[in-house]
């Protein structure tokens, strides 16, 4: 999977699931200040991203998502790990 | 002592999903029972139940709201809307006022089996998402109302099986007495799925009357053979009259009684001598007399013995004259939901000056040919009514109504 379908199916999750409105999806926008985000829907945002990515997450790992670029990052890596 | 009146009301149920379509359906006498294919699927002994279609909250929840409201906290919300409408609560007086809230609420059993299907099957935890938890607790309805509605008063969730909600209104009458609170927003809320009604279906307590599904419950009928669970949810506001009148509040009714009792019996079969004890108490409450009751809303779920004790608890302190009827032949056992919802059922019919029929009440026994019952609809003005809810383990609760001259 490409960085660029990645980024697709992040940002489709967010609108659709968390209710995100589109113009707000930025790679440099804050999970929290921007995005409206807190530390309950991160667990929402496991489950979703286990669900159309395939792979494990580890909680711990998920700490250190700030911003939208982060999470990109974060899938980009384990995703080719596991391919 | 304090007086305590009623400001608003809402509800959610099988019989309409507003006050006027409720007012509708017990006039007319409209049943909202049918069949849920799945519980025959199931395995169950009854396919009956109360028929019920789940609130569209997209346009008026966030996401972060939904996903802790269960099917029963969904009802309560609508409810909860209607009601504060009328009672005149808006979020700015809601922010600057203590306003408590006390919901009756006894099980959430789908949100409970999801979470443990996904624990079991993935091994991580973490996968029941973050909604689970608030949905899953018996306090569910009050954890997310309260958030929702920003309230900041008295918050905790009143579990007496199935007189759980009349007994959330008498709390609230008593804090409201103690002059701890001046408004509780009250209520209770009931799931409506095969998840939780399997082990009840398996006591074989319910109706199996499938071929015409709106004969099934029939209260102090002669061949009445089983409840048919049902709910929705149901909110009234309790206030004290002061406060009412500060507000300029509407003021729909005036909460004049309330009693309780506890059999020390057995844990499903009720007995006459507890539910006597909770009229007596009631009655005592309110300073009344029995003869100054208009109306009964009997608890009279169509089991035939919760029936049978119960027509003899009311024979006993009430006679033969005053008018009672089972709005249950309508809605099926809304247990949770059920103490608040007939108090609605019972306000709707008293400014209306009407007594809902106990549909299917063809031929009674010999304990209910005592009491004045009537299949058809009685026009009658009710000044005063009292409504008894009984449940598991032997609780038992009684509210007395007056009407506001």
């Amino acid at each position: 999977m490409t960085r660029d379908e990645i980024i697709v199916k992040v940002n489709a999750f967010l609108i659709d699931e968390f209710e995100i409105e589109e113009d707000k999806i930025a790679p440099n926008a804050n999970f929290k200040d921007d995005l409206g985000l807190e530390s309950l829907d991160f667990v929402d945002i496991v489950v979703i991203v286990e669900r159309d990515f395939g792979f494990k997450v580890n909680g711990e790992e998920m700490i250190n998502i700030r911003q939208l670029s982060d999470l990109y990052d974060y899938i980009d890596q384990q995703v080719n790990v596991h391919n | 002592m304090k007086r305590i009146v009623i400001t608003g009301m809402g509800i959610y149920s099988t019989i309409g999903k507003n006050l006027e379509e409720v007012n509708n359906s017990l006039y007319n006498g409209i049943s909202g029972i049918g069949i849920d294919p799945k519980r025959t699927e199931d395995g169950f002994r009854s396919p009956l139940t109360g028929i019920i279609t789940r609130p569209e909250l997209k346009e008026l929840l966030t996401r972060r709201m939904r996903i802790g409201l269960p099917e029963q906290g969904e009802y309560a919300y609508m409810a909860t809307l209607e009601a504060i409408e009328m009672a005149h609560l808006d979020e700015d007086f809601r922010l600057k006022n203590e306003v408590g809230i006390l919901y009756g609420n006894d099980s959430s059993a789908v949100p409970v089996i999801n979470a443990i299907d996904i624990v079991r099957n993935k091994k991580d935890t973490m996968l029941v998402g973050s909604g689970s938890i608030f949905q899953s607790m018996n306090s569910t309805i009050t954890m997310n109302l309260s958030v929702i509605l920003k309230l900041r008063g008295i918050n905790f969730t009143i579990s007496g099986a199935c007189a759980s909600s009349s007994h959330a209104i008498g709390m609230a009458m008593i804090l409201i007495q103690q002059g701890l609170q001046d408004i509780v927003i009250c209520g209770g809320g009931q799931e409506v799925n095969a998840e939780a009604m399997g082990s009840f279906d398996g006591l074989s307590a319910f109706s199996i009357r499938t071929d015409d599904p709106t004969k099934a419950s029939r209260p102090f009928d002669r061949d009445r053979d089983g409840l048919v669970p049902s709910g929705g949810a149901a909110t009234v506001i309790v206030e004290s009259y002061e406060s009412a009148v500060k507000r300029g509040a509407p003021i729909i009714a005036e909460l004049t009684g309330y009693g309780f009792s506890s059999n020390g019996d057995h844990i499903s079969v009720p007995n006459v001598e507890g539910p006597t004890r909770s009229l007596e108490r009631a009655l005592k409450y309110a300073n009344i007399r029995p003869e100054d009751i208009d109306y009964i809303n009997a608890h009279a779920t169509s089991t035939p013995i919760g029936d049978l004790n119960e027509a003899q608890a009311l024979f006993n302190v009430f006679g033969s004259k005053v008018p009672i009827n089972s709005t249950k032949s309508m809605t099926g056992h809304e247990m949770w939901m059920g103490g608040a919802s007939e108090i609605i059922y019972s306000i709707l019919m008293m400014q209306n000056s009407y007594i809902a029929p106990t549909l299917n009440f063809e031929n009674p026994d010999e304990y209910s040919a005592k009491l004045n019952i009537s299949g058809k609809r009685m026009e009658k003005n009710i000044d005063t009514f009292l409504s008894n809810s009984f449940g598991f383990g032997g609780t038992n609760s009684t509210l007395i109504v007056k009407k506001i001259k």
